[in-house]
Order: C-alpha cells, then structure tokens, then sequence
C-alpha cells in the first residue's frame, strides 16, 4: 500500500467505524486497528473481503451483525456480491401488530389515594405507596431510596475450589509446603467450593397494562444491577435484563450505565415497543430459544415482572412456562396488580402461569420489591 | 500452511480436508493465520465451530490439541501443574542416598520432567499446533481473564522454570454456545465469526463430501428435509452435523432413497426434543420431499 493510499483508507475506514458506532456497534479503536491491519493483507479492491475484514474485526456479537450490515450498505452502497442476503438470521420471535387492541387500563381507585403532603418526607410511607400515583418529586425520592437495593441470586456452590481453613485436604497446597520444607510432614492445607450467587434473570413486562410500573421496575433492574459490590463472589454472575413488549429485548447492556438517567434514556432507545399489547407466551418461547436453554436461565433464579395480561394463547404460555420452570432453579413471578384488594390471579395468562410459578409475589410498590429482592435471595415467600 | 496468500488458498486447503467454507469464513481463516489472531466462533449447535479446528489442524498438517472448557477449570488444568507424588518420590530417594547439597535438590525437584503439561502449555510448546478452546462460556471469567492474558502474549511463565516464549504462535480457535456473555475485553483480542446454517446447495455438498457412499438421491433428500424443518420454528432446529447422523442412519437402514413414513421412523436421530419430534410428525414430509423431485 502506497503512503497516500493507506492514508486514505485510514480515513474511510475511521469515518465508517464512527458510523457503526452511531448505530451501537463496538468499533473501539483496537478493533478499529485489527481492521486496518485485515486490509492491510487482503486485496483492497475486493468489496467483500473488505465487508468480511471489517466483520470479523468490528462486531462481538450476533447482534452486531444487522447493524453492521446497515451500516456498510449505507456507507459503501449496497452489499457486496457474493454475501448472503441475510447473514444475521432475525431473532426468532415474530412481531406481534401493534395497536390490534389495548387493554382496558384499571381506574386508580379512591382509597388509594393518600393525600401527598403527609407523605413529604416520610419515606416509610412512601415505601408502600403503589408507584402509579406518584408524583415527579416522590419518584426522585424513590430513586435513592432504590439505590440501595440489591438483587443476587440464592447462593449456590461453585465447581472451583479455593484454599479455606477447612474442608477437603488440598494435596497441591499441601506437598508443596512439604516440598518447601525438605520432605519434613508439615502442616495440611484445606480447600473448599465457594459460594456464589445464582444469577438472577429479570423479564420486564413493558406493555401498555404496565405503562405506570413499567419505568419503575426498569429502575429497579437497573438498582439490581448496581448493587454494592460485594468483592470478588458477585462477578460474573451478572444480572441480566430482558423487556418484552411486542418484542423481546436484551437491555443488559444498556442499563450497565452507572447513571440511572443515563441508563434509561440508552433504555428508551433501544426498546422499540413500550406500551404495546404482548403475547406473554410468545415472548418466553424467544426468551428460552434464543437465551435461556443455552444456559442463561439454566440454575438461575428468574423473575417475570408482568401483571399477566396474556394477549395471545394461555396455552402457549403456561407450555413454556413448565419449559422455563424446568431450566431454572426458581421462577419468581412478581405483579404490580396482585396487591390490589379483590385481585385473584384469575385472568388467562395468569392462572395458566400459576402452576410454574415457585413464588408469586407483589411488585407495586418499594417495598414490594424489597421483599422480591429477599426472596431472589432465597426468602421463602 | 501459515504463508498462505489469501482466503482462496485457505478454502481450497480446507476443502481438500473435506470442510467446505464460504467466503465470510474464508476471510476469516486466512486473517486468523495471518494476523495471529484468535477466531471466536458463535452459531447454533451443530453447524461446524468444533469440526472447523480439526480440519484447519488436519489443513496445516499440525496436531489439534483440545482444551474442553467446564465450570471451575483453572490454570493448573489449563497450563501445567507439578507432579507432587513423583516429586515427593525423589526427594525420598535423594535422602536415602545421602543427598545434602540443598540447592541442588531444589534444582532437580522443579526440573522439566515433573512438569504436567496441560493443553495450554502444550500448544505453546508445538510448532505448528492448533488450539481450539471450546465452549469458552462455561468458564468463569477468573479463567477468561487468564486465557486473556495468554492470548496477548502466547508467552508464559512457569517461576520454577522461566519464560517460554511461541515462536510460532498456535492458530487458536474458541468456541461459546453463549450461555454467557464472554467479556468483551476477550472478544477483542479475536476475530468475531458467526456460523450461520448453510444453504441447501452447500449442506448437501457437505453431506456428499463426508458421507460418499450415500446415493446422491438419499443425500438430497434427507438435505431437503433438514431445510424443511429449521424453517419449522423448533426448539432445537437441526445442525449440518444432524443431516449427516441422519443420512448416516438411514444410509445403515440399507435405504437408497426416503419416504415420508422412514423419514418419521429416524427422526430420532435429527430431533432431540419430544415436542420437536411432535411438530415434525405433524408437517406433510411426502410433500416436501415431493417439491424437491420438481
């Protein structure tokens, strides 16, 4: 490559890494490096090696795929010859039309209603307020109340052995201070399995029933990610955050902004269908064929926060809930409606998910989700 | 195999080995060799990640050396360990001969031959190798950071011994059925690859190619069906792997061509799932198999 040429090619390929990043893709500067570097062996004039380097080097996921291939049209026009037309299969879950009916939201009952200004700084009080009536302020007030949720999963062992004071012989540790010794019989050494949390897996309901809880339960998601940091156990049992809507969606990623607000504005980006209807059943299929059977929801403690309006077929979503019950060690089903007095889980959806449901718990309110954050951890319900 | 001058050569080397590549992963074999990078490959069971190491191993004339990933695996089964007992075995005869000399000992204690090569090790060591790293995502990142560290370098340190160093650093190939995510720090170092099921053109050449013996008839059929079925929205849609079982299979049965009632009675070996077997039993197979005959 001549000096000029490459200096040219440095610059397109910058210009069209900051495009894919615009579209969310990961083009940080070393990949953007190893691209140059994949240019830098193949024929330049041939569009689709150039397509595949930029490919292989720019994305990290199956997600990434779709972007990149719009972006790469859209930079150098078209799609090169010779490459499948749709190399990223869609997600398996079909798009339900929107607006083919809305369900009938409930009328805020009177005796709910506590007048606000008792309310001002009793944050006791406000812990049990239902969050579909409250106020900008208040909802501030939730927020750092919030802050201080957590959510890890019920302990379990893990298959890695650490050294403890006691516990199964750890012959390693042992013959080695033996060793150090000169053959001398020294002290024995222990190892034992650690604990660790199961991972938790939140499935958001964000249709428009949840309209008034949806935004709140997404803030606690994104609080249960945050957590304190309670050393080295909670890594890499990372809670995953899934909405569904008329789509199912990974937000995982978006709510690993610390910012709440930061957060939740990636959030509303990137989730196409708020307040939509949702095919509950649907949504769990896409969820467990996509992630779940892999191993997402394989051991995990998973919690549908939905109040189990079911659009679709009760049938479908009572299947694959047994499907997900099967996979996971506890599914915990939380409902903003259930702490409504005279509310019996009657409706299709509901009673059809009952059956595989480990612990079915309220989430109307703060203190409703502390409570479904000490049964995560293993409370009994 | 590593000078080779571009993904066309790789492809032809790959599919003397019998593993037929398309042109995404042409480019991606060809820039693995040249850039020393690792691949990561991601795409549904059974569509060639793991088949893909051996035949770039069998390609380059150079051994495969597997590293099974599993929940708990650390550096002592990955890389090397010690072998305490034979250590321990030595320093008893060195008594009994009357062996003072301390230094010495220490020496011949962490000496080469008790060392327990693991995988990891063992790839670095061998020139020309093939790493494959596979199902990287039940590892736990305490692991991942550690092969991180290895795959920037492909040098390690073993303090008893010092630093070895690849001359030739092994191809590497991963592979994550995603039951995670893997860190992204990981998937930097790599070249990213997604697997997608082939088409009905190059799964039956891939069928034709690892199975000769099947009639050309069978091996059409059993491809079609195979299409058929992962446009089905199933659980568990069917690798290029499980077309093979099933050509295999009905290639045992003595069958030189498939109807829609042995079709059903194999399905056992392409369907893993009772409620898949279920779905498939409830689609007209005669009349797919019928459209491929026009």
């Amino acid at each position: 490559m001549g000096r000029r040429r490459a200096v040219d090619a440095s610059a397109v390929v910058v210009g069209f890494a900051r495009a894919l990043r615009a579209a969310g893709v990961d083009a940080s500067p070393d990949r953007v490096q190893a691209f140059l570097g994949a240019l830098d062996v193949l024929d330049p004039g041939a569009r689709s090696d150039v397509y595949w380097a930029g490919r292989l080097t720019l994305c990290g996921s199956q997600d990434d795929l779709e972007r990149y291939e719009r972006v790469f049209a859209a930079y150098f026009g078209g799609r090169p010859g010779g490459v499948p037309a749709r190399s990223a299969p869609p997600p398996r879950t079909r798009t339900v039309l929107r607006g083919a009916g809305t369900v009938p939201r409930p009328a805020a009952r009177a005796e709910d209603a506590v007048p606000v200004a008792v309310l001002a700084d009793s944050t006791d009080v406000l812990r049990h307020r239902d969050f579909a009536e409250l106020t900008a302020d208040e909802r501030d007030q939730l927020r750092r109340l919030r802050a201080a949720f957590t959510l890890r999963g019920e302990a379990r062992r893990t298959a890695r052995r650490h050294p403890a004071r006691r516990g199964a012989v750890d012959p390693r540790r042992t013959v080695r201070e033996l060793l150090r010794g000169g053959g001398e019989p020294a002290r024995l050494r222990h190892r034992a399995r650690a604990d660790r949390p199961r991972r938790v897996v939140l499935l958001v309901d964000v249709s428009g029933s949840m309209g008034p809880y949806a935004d709140a339960l997404l803030r606690f998601a994104h609080a249960a990610l945050h957590g304190p940091r309670t050393g080295g156990a909670a890594r890499g049992t990372r809670t995953e955050v899934f909405t569904i809507g008329t789509r199912l969606t990974r937000v995982t990623r978006e709510l690993a902004h610390r910012d709440p607000d930061t957060a939740m504005a990636a959030l509303a980006a990137a989730v196409p269908d708020w307040r939509g209807g949702t095919r509950l059943g649907e949504m769990l299929r896409g969820f467990l064929d996509r992630w779940g059977r892999r191993g997402m929801a394989r051991g995990a403690v998973v919690v549908v926060l939905s109040d189990g309006w079911e659009r679709g077929d009760p049938a479908l979503l009572a299947e694959q809930m047994r499907r997900l019950h099967r996979l996971a060690h506890r599914v915990i089903w939380a409902n903003p409606r259930k702490a409504r007095p005279g509310y019996a889980p009657l409706a299709g959806g509901m009673a059809a998910a009952l059956p595989s449901v480990d612990a079915f718990v309220e989430g109307h309110s703060p203190a409703a989700l502390e409570r479904l954050a000490a049964v995560v951890r293993g409370a009994d319900s | 195999m590593h000078e080779v001058s571009g993904p066309a050569e790789v492809r032809a080397r790959l599919e003397k080995t019998g593993y037929l590549v398309d042109d995404g992963l042409a480019v991606a074999c060809f820039l693995a060799l040249r850039l020393h990078r690792p691949l990561f490959c991601e795409g549904d069971a059974g569509v060639g990640k793991t088949a893909l190491a051996s035949a770039l191993a069998e390609a380059m004339d150079a051994p495969l050396i597997r590293l099974q990933c599993y929940e708990g695996i650390d550096a002592s089964q990955a890389l090397y360990d010690w072998d305490f007992p034979r250590q321990l075995l030595h320093l008893r005869a060195a008594e009994a001969a009357g062996v003072t000399d301390a230094d010495r000992l220490e020496g011949e204690l962490y000496d080469r031959r008790f060392l327990v090569t693991r995988p990891l090790l063992r790839a670095l060591e061998t020139q020309p190798s093939v790493l494959l790293v596979d199902e990287i995502d039940r590892a736990d990142d305490e692991f991942e950071a550690f092969l991180l560290e290895l795959l920037s370098e492909y040098t390690i340190t073993i303090p008893e011994l010092g630093t070895l160093r690849a001359q030739l650093p092994p191809v590497v190939v991963l592979t994550s059925n995603r039951t995670r995510e893997v860190h992204d720090a990981l998937k930097r170092r790599c070249l990213y690859h997604w697997f997608d099921h082939p088409g009905f053109a190059r799964e039956l050449a891939i069928v034709r190619r690892r199975l000769p013996r099947v009639t050309e008839r069978l091996a059409e059929q059993v491809t079609a069906l195979a299409q058929a079925l992962r446009a089905e929205d199933l659980v568990k849609p069917p690798g290029v792997a499980e077309t093979i079982d099933w050509a295999e299979a009905l290639d045992a049965l003595g069958a030189s061509e498939v109807d829609a009632e042995l079709a059903v009675a194999t399905l056992g070996s392409v369907l893993k799932y009772r409620e898949d077997a279920e779905r498939a039993r409830g689609l007209d197979l005669s009349a797919i198999l019928a459209a491929r005959e026009t």
